[in-house]
C-alpha cells in the first residue's frame, strides 16, 4: 500500500515534467499543486533561512502546510509513505537479512538521537557556507532529480546510502542520520493516526520488534495496552503485517 | 563509595559526555564541511533570467526545478553533482541551447523562493520585459573571431535579439589590403542580456563570442570616479556631505617640477 503511494507521487511528478500533466509539478523540495499552491520541504526552507536569506512567502506557506499536515496526521508518515529513499533502505534491509550480512557497526552503539545533531549541524553549516548545506548532498532530492530530470550522477549518493545501510549500519540512514526524518520525528508525537497495541492479544513473540525499523518505539509491546506514542514511529505498518495475534492495528486517536 | 564521591563521579561522567558530544559534533561538521566546501565556490555558471545575485541565488534556490519544467526550449537544466555549481540549481549552457527570450518569460513566475525575481525584469516597465534580463555578458575574442581577420561574418549580430543595440557592427579600414573594410561586431554591456544566441550562432569551432557572468568580466569603477561631462553623474557631487578636503601642504616636499626658478639660474 505505501509502496503504491510512494510510486504514485513520483509518477505524478514525472508526468508533470515529461508530459505536461500539471497535477504535481517540481519535486519533493518544492512542488506546485494543480498550478495553484506550493508545498515545500520544511527542512529545506529552514536551511535557506539559516543560510541568511528570507525566501518568498510561497515556500514559507508551503512549508507551513506540510508541517501542519504531518503534525496532524503523523510526522514520519512522510518517511515511509512518501520518501523514495525509504524504498532504497528497505531494499538494503531486505538484502541484508536475506544474505545474513552483519553490519560493520552495531546498531546499539549508535544513538538514534544522532539525527537531531545532524539536523543542527546542517543549519550551522548552512549559516557558515551561505547555502543549504544538507541539500547539496540530500539523497532524497538527488534520487528525485535523477528520476525526473535524468541526472544520473545523483544515483551515486543513493547507492552510497544503500551500501551504508547494507554493510555499515543497520537502518543507518533513515534510523540514525537523516535530518529530514529528525524534523518529522519532532513534530510526530501528536498525530492522529497511530499504531495501537492491544496487550490482551499479545503473545510476546516479539516478531514486531524484529521487523520494526525504529524498534525503540515499540517499548510497550507485551507490557500495556496503548498507542505507540514516540515520534520516531513512521507508521510503516510492518509490525501490524507481521503480527499473527491481532494485537496491533492502526487507530485514529487524539491521545 | 560515599554519596559525595558518587556525585563527583556522575558529574565527571556528565562533563566527559559533553566533551565527547562536542567532539563528535566537530568531527562531523568538519567532515561534512570539507565535503561540501567546494560546492559554492565556483560561480562561472549562467542562471535563468531574473536570477538574483549569485551569492544570494545559491542561498535562495530550493532546487525544485519548476523553472526547468516551465522552459519550453529545454534551455534550463538542474545541475548534477559533477556540474560546476551546487547540485540541483538551474543553469544553462549557451552554446548548446541558449535562452530564446520568451516574451512572457515562463520560467520566472513559478519560482517559489524569490531566487528568480520578477521585479528584476520590471524595473523599467509595468509588465515583465525579458530584455531587462542580465544573465551574462557576451565577450568577443578578437584573435579567433574571423571578422577581425577581415572576413565578413555577422552571425552573432544577426542572431542577437537586440540587433543593432546589444551588438553593433563597426567599420574600420583594412590596412592590410588597403581597399577593404573590417566589419567588426561590438557588444554593449548596457543592452546585452546574456541570452547566448550569439554564442550559439558563432561559426568558429569553439565560440569566439562567449557569455560570461557579468560580475566576472565587467569590473567595477568605484564610487570615487565622477564623470564631469555627465550632468546626472555630476549631481552626485552635491550629495556628498563629508568630503575629505585635500590640503595643499607641500612644506615637507621639494616641488621641483612646478618651481622652475632653479633651472634658469646662471651657476
Amino acid at each position: 500500500m505505501r509502496r503504491i503511494v510512494q510510486l504514485a507521487i513520483m509518477l505524478l511528478f514525472i508526468a508533470s515534467a515529461s508530459f505536461g500533466i500539471k497535477i504535481l509539478d517540481g519535486n519533493l523540495s518544492t512542488a506546485e499543486v494543480l498550478e495553484s499552491f506550493y508545498l515545500s520541504d520544511p527542512y529545506s526552507v529552514i536551511q535557506i533561512i539559516a543560510s541568511g536569506f528570507i525566501p518568498a512567502s510561497s515556500v514559507l506557506i508551503g512549508a507551513a502546510i506540510v508541517t501542519v499536515f504531518y503534525f496532524l496526521l503523523r510526522g514520519r508518515m512522510f518517511c515511509s509513505w512518501v520518501c523514495p529513499i525509504n524504498f532504497v533502505t528497505d531494499s538494503a534491509e531486505w538484502l541484508r537479512k536475506t544474505l545474513h550480512i552483519k553490519p560493520l557497526i552495531s546498531s546499539e552503539n549508535v544513538s538514534r538521537n544522532l539525527r537531531y545533531y545532524v539536523f543542527l549541524m546542517g543549519l550551522v553549516l548552512s549559516a557558515i557556507f551561505g547555502f543549504a548545506a544538507f541539500d547539496v548532498l540530500n539523497p532524497i532530492s538527488m534520487l528525485y532529480r535523477a528520476v525526473i530530470f535524468g541526472s544520473l550522477s545523483g544515483f551515486f549518493i543513493v547507492l552510497f546510502v544503500f551500501l551504508f545501510d547494507l554493510f555499515v549500519l543497520k537502518h543507518g540512514w533513515c534510523g540514525h542520520l537523516c535530518p529530514v526524518g529528525a524534523f518529522y520525528s519532532v513534530i510526530g508525537k501528536w498525530g492522529i493516526l497511530k499504531v495501537f497495541h492491544n496487550h490482551s492479544n499479545c503473545t510476546d513473540c516479539m516478531k514486531c520488534k524484529v521487523v520494526c525499523p525504529e524498534e525503540q518505539v515499540l517499548d510497550i509491546i507485551g507490557l500495556e495496552t496503548d498507542t505507540i506514542k514516540m515520534g520516531a514511529c513512521t507508521n510503516c505498518g510492518a509490525c501490524i503485517d507481521i503480527c499473527d495475534d491481532d494485537a496491533l492495528e492502526f487507530k485514529i486517536t487524539i491521545k | 563509595m560515599n554519596i559525595k564521591d558518587d556525585a563527583m563521579a556522575t558529574r565527571r561522567e556528565a562533563v566527559k559526555n559533553v566533551v565527547k558530544g562536542i567532539g563528535y559534533f566537530s568531527i562531523g561538521s568538519l567532515a561534512w564541511g570539507g565535503l561540501i566546501k567546494e560546492s559554492g565556490s565556483v560561480d562561472f555558471v549562467l542562471r535563468p533570467p531574473g536570477a538574483i545575485e549569485e551569492k544570494d541565488f545559491i542561498k535562495a534556490c530550493i532546487k525544485c526545478g519548476l523553472c526547468v519544467n516551465a522552459c519550453p526550449y529545454d534551455t534550463l537544466d538542474l545541475a548534477s553533482t559533477e556540474s560546476s555549481t551546487i547540485a540541483g540549481t538551474p543553469f544553462f549552457k549557451a552554446r548548446e541551447i541558449p535562452c530564446y527570450m520568451c516574451l512572457d518569460v515562463p520560467c520566472v513566475p513559478p519560482c517559489p523562493t524569490g531566487a528568480l525575481d520578477i521585479n528584476l525584469l520590471k524595473q523599467k516597465s509595468e509588465e515583465m520585459n525579458i530584455n531587462e534580463a542580465r544573465m551574462g555578458l557576451a565577450v568577443i575574442n578578437k584573435e579567433t573571431c574571423v571578422a577581425f581577420w577581415g572576413i565578413q561574418c555577422d552571425a552573432c549580430y544577426r542572431a542577437c535579439p537586440l540587433m543593432g543595440d546589444a551588438i553593433v557592427i563597426k567599420t574600420e579600414r583594412n590596412e592590410r589590403t588597403g581597399k577593404h573594410a573590417y566589419l567588426i561586431p561590438d557588444v554593449s554591456a548596457d543592452s546585452c542580456t546574456g541570452c547566448g544566441l550569439c554564442e550559439h550562432a558563432c561559426i568558429t569551432e569553439l565560440p569566439a563570442i562567449k557569455i560570461f557572468p557579468r560580475k566576472m568580466v565587467m569590473g567595477k569603477e568605484g564610487n570615487h570616479y565622477i564623470k564631469g561631462w555627465d550632468a546626472d553623474d555630476e549631481k552626485r557631487l552635491k550629495d556628498i556631505k563629508n568630503v575629505d578636503k585635500y590640503t595643499d601642504d607641500n612644506s615637507g616636499a621639494i616641488d621641483y617640477l612646478n618651481n622652475n626658478d632653479d633651472l634658469f639660474t646662471d651657476d
